[in-house]
C-alpha cells in the first residue's frame, strides 16, 4: 500500500492544522471556550476529556458541521472560516462521526463509494476500494449488505474506510473504540496505527485514554470547553492529574 | 366482463400518471421529510405551458412530433426551473423552522401559482390540441386507443429509468445518502443543498411530463387541474408508503385501479343511488382507511423500524 497523497504540500513549513483560541456556543451554551491545539504532518495526537467535555464539539467544529463563535482554524496555511463542511473533504479533512454514522440503507459498497464522492478519479477509486478490502477483509466479504444489517465493530470499519477512500490528509477519529469489544479494539487501533505510520495525520478523539496515549505522539486534556493540560504522550501518561482523572490510577 | 377490462385499462392508465406525480412527492418527503403541497401546481404549470407552445407551434406549422418534442422540453425545463424557485423561496428559508410553517408557505405558493395561471390562460377550459390521429384498439371487447398506449409505456419506461438513476448513479446515492443523514453526507463532501435542489428539479420534470399526459388524455387543461391531481397522487403516495419510491410507483397504480373500478361498479353496489360521478371521493376513501389502518402505508417502514 503506498502512501496517499497528502495534501497541498507548498506549506510544509507550517502546522497541517492550527487552531488559535477557538470558541464555540450551543445557542447561549459555550461549550468550547478558547482552546488552541496544532498538528503537524504525519503526527498522531490524542484529544481525551470526559463526559461532556467538548472533545466533539471541537471535531465537528473542524469538519465545518458547527460555526465557530470566535477564534481562527487554519488548515494547511488558509483559513477555514468560510469553507463549508463539503468543500473542506476534497481539502483532505475527513471526519469519522461519533456513533459512526454509517448510510444504514446503503450497502457496504454504497458506503464506500460515497466516501470517494469528491474525487472523480475512476481508476484510482477502484484501486482505493481494492485497498480497503484488503485493510478490512471482512468488509469485501459483506459488500452487497446493506450496511444497517452489520455489527457495531464492521460499521466502525465502514466508517473508517469511507473516511478513507476521500483520500485524507487529516483523519480525525471520535470515539473509534465506543462500544466496541475488546477484540474489535485491538484491530481498530492496529488499523489506526497502520495508517499513521503511512504518514496520514490524525485527530483522535478517545474516552479509552490509556489506549490513545499509547497509540498517540502527543495528545491534549480537555475539561469543561478548555485545555487543561497537553504534551507527549508519554508524558501525559505519567502525569498525576491524568492518571488520577482518567486512568484510575 | 368489458366493462371490467375496461375499467382496469382506464385504472391503470390513469395510475400511471398519478403513480409520476406521486414520485415527486415521495422524493422530497424522503429527502427532506416535508411534503410540497404546491407539487399539483406544478403539474398544471407543465401542462399550460405545453399546451401554450403546442398552439403556437402547430400554428406556425411546424410538423406534429417536433411541435411535441418541443413542448414537452420546454414544458420540462420550465417546471424544473419552478421546483428549484418553490424549494429556494419556500422552503430552504424554513430548513430548521418548526414543521407547520413550511407547509403554510407551500399552500401559500399553491394559490400564488393557481392565480398567476388564472391571470395568464384564464378560468375556460383549453381543448389540448389533439396531436396524433388517435386509434382505438379492441381488446377482449375493451378499448384502448394509442394515446393511452403510450402513456401508459412512457410512464414505465421514466419510472424505471428513475429507478436506474436513483439506485445506480452518483447523483442517485447522494440522494439517498442525503435522506438518511444529512451530516454525514456533508462529512462525504456532499453539497446538501445542491442535491436537494436537483431533487426538486427531478420530481418536477416528472410532474410536467405527468401534466401533458392527463391533458392529452382528456383533451383539456384547465389553470385548477393540479388541485384535484395533486391531492390524489399524494394520496397514492401515502398509499404506498409516503417516502418510499416504489411504494409512490405501486400507490399511483392501486389508487388509479380503485378509482377506476370503484366508478364503474359504484351504480351497481348501491342499487343505482351514487353514479360514477363519484369516483373521486374512492381517492380520499382510501386515505382516510390508510391514516387509520397502516399510516406508513403499503411498502413504508414502520416509524419503529427507522430508528
Ligand atoms: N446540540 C447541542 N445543543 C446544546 N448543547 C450541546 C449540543 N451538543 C453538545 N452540547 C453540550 O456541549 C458540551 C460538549 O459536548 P460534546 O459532545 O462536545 O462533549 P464530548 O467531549 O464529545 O463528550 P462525550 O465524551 O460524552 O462524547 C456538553 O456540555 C454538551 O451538553
Ligand atoms: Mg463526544
Amino acid at each position: 500500500m503506498t502512501n496517499p497523497p497528502l495534501g497541498n504540500s507548498a506549506n510544509s513549513g507550517n502546522p497541517l492544522l492550527e487552531v488559535r483560541d477557538l470558541q464555540v456556543a450551543y445557542g447561549g451554551i459555550h461549550a468550547i471556550k478558547g482552546i488552541d491545539l496544532h498538528i503537524e504532518r504525519g503526527e498522531l495526537v490524542a484529544l481525551i476529556g470526559s463526559n461532556g467535555a467538548g472533545k466533539t464539539t471541537t471535531l465537528k467544529t473542524l469538519a465545518g458541521l458547527l460555526h465557530p463563535a470566535g477564534g481562527k482554524i487554519k488548515y494547511d496555511g488558509k483559513s477555514l472560516h468560510d469553507i463549508a463542511a463539503h468543500q473542506r473533504v476534497p481539502m483532505g479533512i475527513a471526519l469519522v462521526p461519533e456513533g459512526r454514522g454509517v448510510f444504514a440503507r446503503l450497502t457496504v459498497v454504497e458506503n464506500l463509494l460515497m466516501g470517494a464522492y469528491s474525487r472523480n478519479d475512476q481508476h484510482e477509486i477502484a484501486v482505493d476500494l481494492a485497498r480497503m478490502y484488503t485493510l478490512f477483509p471482512r468488509l469485501a466479504e459483506r459488500k452487497d449488505q446493506l450496511a444497517g444489517t452489520l455489527s457495531g465493530g464492521e460499521q466502525q470499519m465502514v466508517a473508517m474506510a469511507r473516511a478513507l477512500m476521500s483520500r485524507p490528509a487529516l483523519l480525525m477519529l471520535d470515539e473509534p473504540s465506543m462500544g466496541l469489544a475488546p477484540l474489535m479494539v485491538k484491530k481498530i487501533f492496529e488499523t489506526i496505527l497502520n495508517i499513521a505510520e503511512q504518514g496520514m495525520s490524525i485527530l483522535l478523539v478517545e474516552q479509552n485514554a490509556r489506549l490513545a496515549l499509547q497509540v498517540a505522539h502527543r495528545g491534549y486534556v480537555m475539561e469543561s470547553g478548555l485545555i487543561t493540560l497537553s504534551g507527549a504522550s508519554g508524558e501525559l501518561l505519567g502525569s498525576d492529574a491524568v492518571q488520577r482523572a482518567y486512568l484510575g490510577g | 366482463m368489458e366493462i371490467f377490462l375496461q375499467q382496469i385499462i382506464n385504472g391503470l392508465v390513469q395510475g400511471s400518471v398519478y403513480a409520476l406525480v406521486a414520485l415527486g412527492y415521495t422524493m422530497v418527503y424522503g429527502i427532506l421529510g416535508l411534503i410540497n403541497f404546491a407539487h399539483g401546481e406544478v403539474v398544471m404549470v407543465g401542462a399550460m405551458l405545453a399546451l401554450s407552445a403546442l398552439t403556437a407551434l402547430l400554428g406556425w406549422g411546424v410538423p406534429p412530433l417536433l411541435a411535441v418534442l418541443f413542448s414537452l422540453i420546454l414544458a420540462m425545463a420550465g417546471c424544473m426551473a419552478l421546483g428549484y424557485g418553490i424549494e429556494r423561496i419556500a422552503y430552504r428559508p424554513l430548513r430548521h423552522a418548526p414543521r407547520l410553517a413550511p407547509l403554510i408557505t407551500a399552500i401559500g405558493i399553491s394559490i400564488v401559482l393557481q392565480n398567476l395561471a388564472m391571470m395568464v390562460w384564464g378560468r375556460q377550459y383549453h381543448a389540448f390540441p389533439q396531436l396524433i390521429a388517435n386509434h382505438p384498439h379492441l381488446i377482449g371487447g375493451a378499448i384502448i386507443n394509442d394515446i393511452q398506449i403510450i402513456i401508459f409505456i412512457m410512464a414505465l419506461a421514466i419510472m424505471a429509468g428513475l429507478m436506474v438513476v436513483v439506485h445506480r448513479t452518483r447523483l442517485g446515492r447522494a440522494m439517498r445518502a442525503v435522506a438518511e443523514n444529512q451530516h454525514a453526507a456533508q462529512l462525504m463532501g456532499v453539497d446538501i443543498n445542491r442535491v436537494i435542489s436537483l431533487t426538486f428539479m427531478l420530481g418536477s420534470a416528472l410532474a410536467a411530463i405527468a401534466g401533458i399526459m392527463v391533458s392529452a388524455n382528456y383533451g383539456l387543461a384547465h389553470y385548477y387541474m393540479g388541485f384535484l391531481l395533486g391531492l390524489k397522487a399524494f394520496t397514492a403516495a401515502v398509499l404506498g408508503g409516503i417516502g418510499n419510491l416504489r411504494g409512490a410507483m405501486l400507490g399511483g397504480l392501486l389508487l388509479g385501479l380503485i378509482e377506476s373500478l370503484g366508478a364503474g361498479y359504484i351504480g351497481d353496489l348501491t342499487g343505482g343511488f351514487l353514479g360514477s360521478n363519484y369516483q373521486d371521493v374512492f381517492a380520499f376513501f382510501v386515505l382516510i382507511a390508510v391514516l387509520v389502518f397502516r399510516p406508513s402505508g403499503l411498502l413504508g417502514e414502520r416509524l419503529a423500524e427507522r430508528a
